[in-house]
């Protein structure tokens, strides 16, 4: 009876909870909405999202259809383009623009999944370590200090050379050698958190540990961690066209925009729009998530200026 | 790669095995090369057949030289920068430097360095594509490897440089009447510098991982060229022997930073009150 009380109690509290981290979202949603530039970004990704994930269902064009008699036409706005291949096409006469949207899926699953990964298992570590302190703590940073020991590049390197290339291994070692920066960040606002008298409030009352780590710590470390992930969904989406790049992010043909600046390199003298389009794309997606992120970390958290 | 004819009977399979310790259980194997590791014996390249030692030591000196070059290249320019933006705060010269550096860090490095071939090789003609040698040869490599580290330290410094300005001590400094050049260079910037050498020092990984893409992309013969095609050619020594090599380096250069700390911070200290 008296364990049932407590739960609906929690229930409650979680419910209360809940309404009052959603007024603080939209509190949050209208701060970003009064800088312009976290506006662009904003609209930018939303922009490039929905195109990338939309448009190849509508005009359906085949990113492997190749035509040998159309080999490096150019873009539309230069001589000799044509309207049927807005941005050109390839050396094996594979439309850009369609390579260009089926590539963006890749990097923007990638870069999500992956930080998605890496912020789950670093939170979680770092909730721990910094909560509980002594042996787990040491045993956990340990840990880290070893993985930040390794060049993040070359861990990534050696693990697919390993593993295989597959969108799986990619998003798996990408976010596990990235949860190190979460687990640190997070552990080191614990550490100051759980000290305050409200935890130690709870802690009086009897509050069940999860409960104070869910209830009382979580919400209070989790706004610099928000930012931290924006920023790195840019960060994970330059490393990966960085290991199409070498051959190593996804298994060919599928395209993705690191292997279409790889195979662009070797026609660099006869076919500009190759290797600068899916740059340009890497970096507007890059752009739009850097000022989304900055906007975030003025409305979140103004103390986070030098992240 | 085949190691032996594809026809190879079992016996010869076996003794190769054996020959290469592959039978061992794993901790022997591993024990055998953290011993003969220390050493700076990491065996004889599957590919080259000459000991991995020897073209790591070949290689070592392109690398360090993209990598100290870029990081030059970043410090130099961002430093100056951030000041810049930070004490002239709102200003065009804030407002243009921090879009760039925001640029900066959105492109990825080794689509800048292919860009600069395209404009300053092909379209121009004044920069060699590719290789090691002259000066020209540097200047691309180390430009796409240092650009989106000069951007985060730009925007690093400024934002450092606004908090320190903002402090009592350089309220203070300004109540004396020192000169407004005295206060930046001297008062503030030295307390800037603690932060910006830290991530300087964890960003030297960074740097080790782009020469991977960057000596790839210029053909530069470095070491992060030669562990891409010794990890292509499964040349596992030799891929061992680099991972090690740059690790020593990374975790070497980390402790060079805390050392700097005390000279930079007399707060800092490494020794226990008495």
């Amino acid at each position: 009876m008296k364990s049932k009380a407590l739960k609906s109690k929690v229930m409650d509290d979680m419910f209360e909870n809940f309404l009052s981290q959603i007024q603080r979202v939209i509190e949050v949603l209208k701060d970003i909405l009064k800088r312009p530039s976290a506006m662009v970004g904003g609209i930018l990704l939303l922009l490039i999202l929905i195109t990338s994930v939309l448009f190849p269902l509508v005009f359906h064009v085949d990113p492997l259809d190749q035509n040998l008699l159309a080999r490096f036409s150019p873009p539309v706005w230069q001589e000799g383009g044509t309207w049927k291949h807005l941005f050109g096409t390839d050396n094996l006469g594979r439309d850009i623009l369609s390579r260009l949207l089926y590539g963006g899926r890749v990097s923007l699953l990638v870069g999500f999944s992956a930080v998605l990964l890496a912020s789950v298992v670093g939170i979680f570590l770092g909730l721990v370590s910094g909560y509980y302190g002594g042996k787990t703590d040491h045993f956990i940073m340990r840990i880290a200090d070893v993985f930040m020991a390794y060049p993040f590049m070359l861990l990534t390197i050696s693990v697919i050379a390993v593993l295989g290339p597959s969108i799986f291994n990619l998003i798996l070692v990408l976010g596990i050698s990235d949860w190190v920066t979460y687990a640190r960040t997070i552990r080191g606002s614990v550490l100051s958190i759980k000290t305050k008298e409200y935890v130690e409030a709870a802690r009086s009352i009897g509050t069940p540990h999860i409960i104070i780590i869910l209830r009382h710590v979580l919400p209070n470390v989790i706004s610099p961690l928000i930012v931290l992930a924006t920023l790195r969904v840019g960060n994970i989406i330059i490393w990966e066209s960085g290991l199409s790049y070498l051959g190593m992010g996804t298994p060919p043909p599928m395209p993705t925009w690191g292997r279409m600046l790889s195979e662009g390199r070797v026609y660099i003298t006869d076919a500009w729009w190759l290797v600068t389009i899916p740059g340009l794309a890497i970096m507007l997606t890059i752009l739009s998530i850097n000022l989304l992120g900055d906007g975030l970390r003025d409305a979140l958290d103004p103390r986070l200026k030098n992240l | 790669m085949l190691m032996l004819p594809g026809d190879a009977s079992n016996q010869e399979i076996e003794e190769l095995r054996e020959q290469l310790g592959f039978n061992d259980p794993l901790y022997v194997q591993y024990a055998r090369f953290a011993i003969k590791a220390v050493q700076g014996d990491f065996g004889e390249s599957l590919y080259y057949h000459v000991p991995v030692m020897e073209l790591i030591i070949e290689r070592l000196p392109a690398s360090l030289e993209l990598a100290v070059s870029a990081m030059i290249f970043a410090l130099v320019l961002a430093i100056p920068l951030g000041i810049l933006s930070a004490v002239k705060r709102g200003s065009m010269v804030d407002m243009g430097s921090m879009f760039g550096a925001l640029l900066g860090i959105s492109m990825p490095h080794f689509w800048l360095g292919i860009m600069m071939m395209l404009l300053f090789s092909i379209h121009l003609g004044w920069l060699p594509t590719s290789g090691r040698g002259t000066f020209a040869h540097l200047i691309m490599p180390a430009i796409s490897l240092g650009l989106s580290l000069m951007a985060m330290f730009a925007r690093l410094t400024r934002s450092v440089m606004l908090e320190v300005l903002s402090l009592d001590y350089i309220r203070t400094a300004r109540a004396k009447g020192l000169k407004e050049q005295v206060i930046i260079y001297k008062h503030a910037l030295r307390n800037a510098l603690i932060p910006l050498v830290t991530v300087a020092g964890m960003q030297f990984g960074f740097l080790i991982g782009g020469t991977v893409i960057i000596e790839t992309v210029f053909a530069w013969p470095g070491l992060g060229r030669l562990v891409i095609q010794a990890i292509f050619g499964r040349d596992y020594p030799l891929v061992q022997g680099i991972v090690f090599v740059f690790s020593v380096i990374f975790v070497g250069t980390n402790l060079l930073v805390d050392i700097l700390y005390v000279y930079l911070d007399p707060q800092i200290s490494y020794h226990e009150e008495k």
